[in-house]
C-alpha cells in the first residue's frame, strides 16, 4: 500500500504566475448558448480562466514563478539538490524541460533535474518524490515546478472540457526542518481506467499523421482531432465520487486527524459541485474548503498550490496551519497529503 | 421518500411538472450536468452511488427510486 510517512521535511514556500489574458466563461465559445455556458458556470463553479498567448509555455510560468519563489525568499540558487518538472504540456518531446529549467534559473550543474508527467494527482506525486529526496543526507532543498498550458490541448468546440480548463505555474520549495512536522501522503492509481482522460494520437502508440489531426463530429455534437484532449465526464465523476473520499477518509483515519484538526482543505480544483458534495460527506466544514477555480479554473497539478497562494497568502502569514490536500484525475491516479505549514512563504501572485 | 425525491429532482431539473413515470433522458432539462446532480443528491440522501452502468438501465423517474428502495432492503 502506497501509504508515505515523514518528517522533519516541510513545504517552506510557494510561488504561483498565471498569464494576464482572462477568459470569461459567459462568451468564451459559440458552442455554448448563453444558458448553457450558464449552467456550467453555476455547477462547475468555473468562471474564469487564464490563457497564454501562443509562444508561452508550460516552463516559461514556471520559470517565473521559481524566479519570484527564489528571489523573495533570497535563496542562494547553489543551494538548490533537486528540480522536479511535472506537467503533461512540455516544451518538447525531448529533452525534459525541467533540465533546461536547471539551467535557466541558473542552478548549479550538481542540481538533479527531471520531468514528471502526470496531471491533477501531479502536486501529489511530486512532493511524494520532493520529500523522499529530502530525506537523504545531502539533499535540503527541493523545487517542485507544476505547470499546464491546457489551452492548448483542448478545443472550443468539445462540450465536455471546453469551459473548464486553464493555465498557470508553480514553485514550492521543500527542505529540511528541525520541526517534526509529521507529513503523511497516500498515492494510487488504476490504470484500468486510462481512456477516460486522455490525448490519443500524437504519441508513439498513434503517431502524428493528417488521420490523427483530423477534426471530427462526435456523438455528443462536439469536434475535436484525437490530437485534442478528451475526457468522458461521467466516468471521471463515478471516479472521483467514490474512490477520492475514499482515500480521504482513510487517510484521515489513519493519521487520527479530525475534520477540526484541519485548517484548510485544498482540493484540486476541478469542480466545486463534487467536492463540495464529498467535504459534506466527509464532514469538512464549507469554510475550510478553499476555491480558486472561479478564477483560474482547473489548471491540473497546478490548481493545488496555486490556489494556496491565491486564497491563503494572507491566512499562512507567520502562522501554523494544518492542511489537508487531495489531487486526482488523469490516470486515472490520486493522492491525499496532510501537512503543517509552518510560516511557510507565499509569494504574491505573479502575472506575465 | 417518494416526496423527497421528486421535490429535489424538481429542483434538478427547475421544473416543477416532472412526474415519476417520466423517461428522464427525454426531458428537455435533463442533461450531464443534471446526471452528476443527481447521483450527488442519492449519495447524500441514501449513502449510494448508483454505477453507471445500472444507471443507464434506468429508464422513469420511478425506475431510480426502485432501485434506491431495492439498496435499502439489501442493506437491511
Amino acid at each position: 500500500m502506497a501509504y508515505l510517512h515523514w518528517n522533519n521535511i516541510e513545504i517552506a514556500g510557494i510561488a504561483a504566475a498565471v498569464p494576464t489574458m482572462e477568459i470569461d466563461n459567459r462568451n468564451y465559445s459559440d458552442f455554448f448558448t448563453e444558458k448553457e455556458a450558464a449552467r456550467v458556470i453555476k455547477t462547475t463553479g468555473i468562471a474564469k480562466r487564464r490563457f497564454v498567448d501562443e509562444n508561452t509555455t508550460s516552463a516559461d510560468l514556471c520559470y517565473a514563478a521559481a524566479d519570484k519563489l527564489l528571489s523573495d525568499m533570497s535563496i542562494d540558487r547553489n543551494t538548490i539538490d533537486a528540480l522536479i518538472f511535472t506537467s503533461l504540456t512540455p516544451d518538447y518531446r525531448t529533452p525534459a524541460s525541467g533540465i533546461i529549467l536547471q539551467n535557466r534559473l541558473g542552478l548549479p550543474k550538481t542540481t538533479l533535474a527531471f520531468d514528471l508527467t502526470l496531471g491533477c494527482s501531479g502536486y501529489m506525486y511530486g512532493l511524494s518524490l520532493a520529500f523522499n529526496l529530502c530525506s537523504q543526507p545531502h539533499i535540503n532543498n527541493v523545487l517542485l515546478l507544476n505547470g499546464e498550458t491546457k489551452s492548448k490541448t483542448y478545443p472550443k468546440t468539445d462540450k465536455s472540457v471546453a469551459l473548464l480548463f486553464g493555465d498557470g505555474g508553480t514553485a514550492s520549495l521543500i527542505r529540511k526542518t528541525e520541526r517534526s512536522n509529521p507529513t503523511f501522503l497516500s498515492l494510487n492509481s488504476n490504470g484500468d481506467k486510462w481512456e477516460v482522460i486522455q490525448i490519443p494520437g500524437g504519441g508513439y502508440r498513434n503517431p502524428t499523421s493528417p488521420e490523427t489531426l483530423k477534426l471530427r463530429k462526435r456523438e455528443d455534437g462536439s469536434i475535436r482531432s484525437n490530437e485534442h484532449g478528451m475526457m468522458d465526464g461521467a466516468a471521471v465523476f463515478d471516479f472521483t465520487i467514490t474512490a477520492v473520499p475514499k482515500d480521504i477518509r482513510e487517510t484521515m483515519e489513519k493519521t487520527c486527524t479530525s475534520p477540526e484538526d484541519i485548517d484548510y482543505a485544498v482540493f484540486h480544483q476541478a469542480n466545486k459541485f463534487i467536492t463540495d458534495h464529498f467535504s459534506k460527506k466527509l464532514k469538512i466544514p464549507r469554510e475550510k474548503v478553499i476555491y480558486s477555480l472561479q478564477k483560474f479554473g482547473n489548471t491540473a497539478s497546478v490548481s493545488i498550490p496555486l490556489t494556496i497562494v491565491s486564497e491563503l497568502q494572507e491566512e499562512l502569514k507567520d502562522t501554523t496551519k494544518r492542511l489537508l490536500m487531495s489531487g486526482f484525475g488523469v490516470g486515472l491516479s490520486w493522492g491525499t497529503m496532510i501537512t503543517i505549514l509552518d510560516k511557510c512563504h507565499i509569494c504574491d501572485l505573479v502575472e506575465i | 421518500m417518494e416526496k423527497e425525491f421528486m421535490d429535489n429532482m424538481m429542483e434538478i431539473l427547475e421544473n416543477d411538472e416532472i412526474t415519476l413515470d417520466d423517461e428522464f433522458r427525454n426531458l428537455e432539462e435533463w442533461d450531464s450536468l443534471s446526471y452528476l446532480s443527481t447521483i450527488a443528491m442519492i449519495d447524500d440522501e441514501h449513502e449510494l452511488v448508483i454505477p453507471r452502468e445500472d444507471f443507464s438501465n434506468l429508464k422513469t423517474l420511478r425506475d431510480i427510486l426502485k432501485y434506491i428502495k431495492k439498496d435499502k432492503e439489501k442493506n437491511k
